[in-house]
């Protein structure tokens, strides 16, 4: 937009690149899905025939837990009478170093949501705006403007954002195949960095979130120490995303990098490379409370990155309430398995419903979503033109919002991931009768056109209804991340977000 | 290959400055009435903690707010889950309708149009991405917050050049000082994006004049650049005067609608007027589309907890406690802040005349060995190890003028500011007493000091334990 006048002249009163390039992701295609779900949410009575949202990786399964624990401990809040008495302090409290306390039970939390197999020092937990704001502050921390991350695809959409654009650092994807379940070699990292290197460019790192965002896999520990050897080898930084560490709901153990660290010879692994970026958005559902952390084993890098904590430190009423909460070991224990269950319950249901539509989904232990193979949906094989309007059939006609693998970087048309822990059971028996339904429609051709029909008028009448929300108006409100460009307007979001 | 960036190895985040050394010192020896009678008083946090009973009180008879209810219903859930960065439209309103009340409501701010950061901190540093490249500079008038350092120049690689303000005419921006600004910048070959003032002033507490805000709305229109007007002191005004913002300007100006209106843009937070900057709470009001757009998308890195916005949704949406907090919040400053005066007046110590902010810019001219920032540094130094007072010296926030000092007044109890007078008074009478005695061994003792100083600013250079504050 436009061209920067630089001179010693007047300077115009243009805004920066920054704020006027399309770096920050949001005007991608990806957010029609969104806007066909703002305009025409779902609710189970209210809204039937809505179309209901699958693109939003949000944990709603154990919040009634949280819920009761905040009404059965009122001092950890202080803004009950019982808490009341802390407010002045904690409201004045903004060390950058944050609560001793809160540093305290978060660790404690991290170490549990490991199985204990590793403990973490509260002395390296830093503060930031979310893993939003600790991807970010990662990067500069790490890397200078045209330094390079390799990222292995598919990757959350928003890394682009997060990792990329006030940094100006790049990001070098390292292509994932179904060929081996999109599983992550060193060989493929080692082709990625060795091609970059050659280009000239600067790699400064390897980035990646485990258990992976969209696949819902979890890395096995002697591939991790394999990327720890060779991050080490090569002297560059490897920064792995933890935030969705405690929804492992089956298979093995999730193999934190902190274990490998633990296990590893101090020959073979540079402490100083190795960082961990986790939130309490997706293990805990928390996403509103926007705790981010930055954890790392390179001092320098702690101490920059706490400095830079002060552009997003955690609100210390947040800081208070969850230093009394994660300190509970009993709740804590409780939650921890109760989560992972009724993770793998929810999981279950959906894969089993899949499968029934003769769809199926990536073998998954983890995350809150699935990674689901329509390929031979597509209308001509291997085409994202097919993929994208594959999308908006779903989109428009089965009316779930779900997320294109093309919007992850996936380089194989056909994947769809699917999130299936933001809504309750109900919901979730809706969207799987509605994928039966159109596969098996499609499978009959000629029913299809008169179904459509039906559909169609459904649509009209249930449009007619008006949409009476909350007082709060906050369900469709959840959505935070708008892809235009007019400001102001509740608009909304692509799924290019920390989903 | 180099394996930090550079923002880690470089020192652009500020903090080695004695601004945040005599943090280190206090922390190592602060003051308490019974546990540390002797130890350091803290006068170099620009804290309000006047008036947290008034909010305490709130929340007793608001429990709904304070249990995450809504009309008796648990909203829990609701706030667990919402991260759109466009934030509580209920909080949006209240905190528009609460700074348009502290101007008075002589001037309207569109809730549309604000964006909320974590904190001034976070409003601050995602303006100058907006707007400026790096490399890019904005005009300061000096002295200036020591944060800004880092705010506005350390991630977003952006520059200052000072607007040097004098105390010939009370540090107020002249037109020529302002010119002379531009020029620098033009000389060292930096391309100026903009102005940005802190209005009521930190550390002066002082408020821009009408002169002085319509010389910068003018020089903006001429320039073609931004002006950004940090407002976060808009509250703490005390004085028989009106806070009168550049919104205010705006309007009389009949500027409003206009394209310069755009490229003003103010900034706020709750962490002054409130005393809340625990809490996180900043937002930045732009007129311009365009910025608005960006910062919002940009407020991701810093959104404010839900758990926060719907509780201050609550609390500025009750007028009638907005309105007493503002007046009680205002009388107690004055009353507080015309101690510290007396107090200093006590110890043959003047300030600048002040009418808002929590903190004296205070003259310490006369008790330097010699106009130098060396002699300031000494001074200092004394205050901080002898007095057992932490204040903040005029060079941190870049005074072109050695011997003034910030001091602040509202971060603690009255019996404490007492306590700080008179050991300042003491210190002055002894002082003053030992000026008589030996002027020549005090020569002597001059040049070993200044290595010793230099010694020790040298040594506590690398701390990172430095407490974030304004």
């Amino acid at each position: 937009m436009g061209s920067l006048i630089k001179s010693g002249g007047v300077s115009g009163a243009i805004l920066s690149r920054i704020a006027t390039n399309d770096q920050h992701g949001e005007n991608s295609e990806y957010f029609d899905g969104w806007k066909a779900y703002d305009k025409d949410p779902f609710h189970l009575s209210r809204n039937p025939h809505g179309i209901i949202q699958m693109g939003l990786a949000e944990n709603q399964l154990c919040l009634d837990l949280i819920k009761d624990w905040i009404k059965e401990n009122p001092k950890a809040s202080v803004c009950t009478p019982e808490g009341v008495y802390q407010f002045s302090d904690i409201a004045n409290f903004q060390d950058y170093h944050g609560l001793k306390e809160f540093r305290q039970a978060i660790a404690n939390f991290m170490g549990k949501a490991r199985g204990g197999r590793v403990t973490f020092d509260p002395e390296r937990i830093v503060m930031s705006g979310g893993a939003t704001g600790a991807n970010e502050t990662i990067m500069f921390c790490l890397a200078d403007p045209g330094d390079v991350f390799l990222v292995p695809s598919p990757y959350y959409a928003a890394f682009d954002r997060d990792l990329r654009w006030r940094t100006g650092v790049e990001i070098v994807p390292v292509h994932c195949s179904s060929s081996n379940n999109f599983k992550l070699t060193v060989e493929a990292v080692e082709w990625a960095y060795k091609k970059a290197v050659q280009s000239n460019k600067n790699v400064k790192g390897l980035l990646f979130t485990n258990p992976s965002n969209p696949l819902g896999t979890i890395l096995d520990k002697d591939t991790l120490k394999n990327l720890v050897r060779f991050v080490t080898r090569n002297n560059i930084h490897l920064v792995v995303d933890e935030i969705y560490a405690a929804t492992v709901f089956a298979g093995e153990n999730f193999a934190s990098v902190a274990e490998v660290v633990k296990d590893l010879d101090s020959s073979e692994v540079n402490v100083d490379l190795i960082h961990i970026v986790y939130s309490l958005s997706k293990d805990m559902g928390l996403p509103g409370f926007r705790v981010g952390i930055v954890y790392s084993y390179n001092d320098s890098v702690v101490s920059c990155a706490r400095k830079m904590s002060s552009f997003g430190l955690v609100s210390s009423q947040t800081q208070f309430m969850l230093a009394s909460m994660l300190s509970d070991d009993s709740f804590v224990d409780n939650f921890l398995m109760e989560s992972s269950k009724r993770l793998g319950i929810r999981h279950g249901v959906f894969t089993l419903g899949l499968k029934k539509a003769d769809i199926n989904c990536l073998i998954s232990t983890a995350g809150l979503f699935v990674w689901m193979d329509l390929r031979h949906l597509l209308r001509v094989r291997n085409s994202f033109e097919s993929e994208i309007e594959l999308w908006h059939i779903i989109i428009d006609k089965v009316k779930l919002n779900v997320s294109p693998g093309s919007s992850f970087q996936c380089t194989e048309p056909g994947w769809f991931r699917v999130c299936f822990a933001n809504m309750d059971d109900d919901t979730l028996h809706v969207a799987l009768r509605r994928i039966q339904d159109f596969v098996s429609k499609n499978s009959n051709k000629t029913a299809e056109k008169a179904s459509d029909n039906d559909q169609l008028i459904q649509n009209n009448n249930a449009k007619k209804q008006k949409w009476k929300q909350s007082n709060l108006r906050l369900s469709f409100r959840r959505l935070y991340e708008d892809g235009l460009s007019s400001p102001g307007i509740m608009s909304p979001h692509s799924p290019l977000l920390r989903t | 290959m180099k394996q930090l960036s550079t923002k880690v190895t470089s020192n652009a985040h500020g903090q080695d400055s004695s601004y945040f050394l005599g943090w280190e010192e206090y922390e190592k020896n602060p003051y308490d009435e019974i546990k540390n009678p002797n130890g350091i008083i803290q006068m170099g946090l620009a804290e309000n903690q006047l008036c947290f009973d008034l909010i305490e009180t709130w929340l007793a008879k608001n429990p709904d707010a304070a249990g995450l209810k809504k009309d008796g219903q648990s909203i829990f859930k609701e706030l667990a889950l919402f991260q759109d960065y466009h934030g509580l439209p209920e909080f949006k309103k209240a905190l528009a309708e609460f700074m348009e009340e502290i101007r008075g409501n002589r001037v309207t701010f569109d809730p549309r149009k604000i964006v909320l950061a974590a904190g001034s901190t976070s409003a601050n540093e995602t303006l100058m991405f907006c707007l400026a490249e790096p490399g890019d500079a904005f005009l300061l008038p000096t002295p200036y917050y020591p944060g800004f350092d880092r705010d506005l120049k350390w991630r977003t690689g952006a520059e200052i050049v000072p607007i040097h303000c004098s105390s010939s005419n009370g540090f107020q921006i002249t037109e020529s000082a302002l010119q002379q600004a531009y020029q620098q910048a033009q000389k060292l070959d930096l391309n100026v994006k903009g102005i940005l003032v802190t209005n009521p002033s930190n550390p002066l507490g002082t408020m821009l004049t009408r002169r002085e805000l319509n010389l910068l709305v003018d020089f903006i229109t001429s320039k073609n650049i931004h002006l950004i007007s940090d407002e976060i002191y808009s509250g703490t005004v005390f004085g028989f005067e009106q806070f009168v913002s550049v919104m205010d300007v705006l309007k009389d100006k009949k500027l409003e609608d206009s394209e310069v209106s755009k490229r003003v843009h103010v900034v706020y937070s709750l962490s002054k007027d409130l005393g809340l900057p625990g809490f996180r709470v900043g937002a930045i009001y732009s007129n311009d589309e365009m910025v608005v757009s960006a910062a919002t998308k940009m407020s991701s890195f810093g959104l404010v907890s839900s758990q926060t916005q719907y509780l201050l949704s609550a609390l500025l949406s009750d007028k009638k406690f907005t309105g007493t907090y503002l007046n009680e919040n205002k009388k107690r400053l004055k009353i507080r802040q015309r101690q510290l005066v007396s107090g200093l007046e006590a110890a043959g110590v003047t300030c600048l005349k002040s009418n808002a902010g929590l903190f004296c810019w205070v003259d310490m001219r006369h008790l330097l060995d010699t106009n130098t920032f060396e002699a300031e540094l000494e001074l200092w130094k004394k205050i901080v190890y002898e007095v057992k007072l932490n204040i903040s010296p005029g060079s941190s926030c870049h005074c072109t003028e050695p011997g003034w000092f910030r001091v602040c007044f509202a971060n603690m109890s009255e019996e404490t500011l007492d306590l700080a007078m008179k050991r300042l008074k003491e210190y002055v009478e002894s002082t003053d007493s030992n000026r008589l005695i030996s002027k020549s061994s005090h020569e002597r003792m001059k040049s070993l000091r200044k290595r010793t100083v230099s010694n020790w600013v040298f040594r506590v250079s690398w701390t990172d334990r430095v407490p974030d504050e304004r």
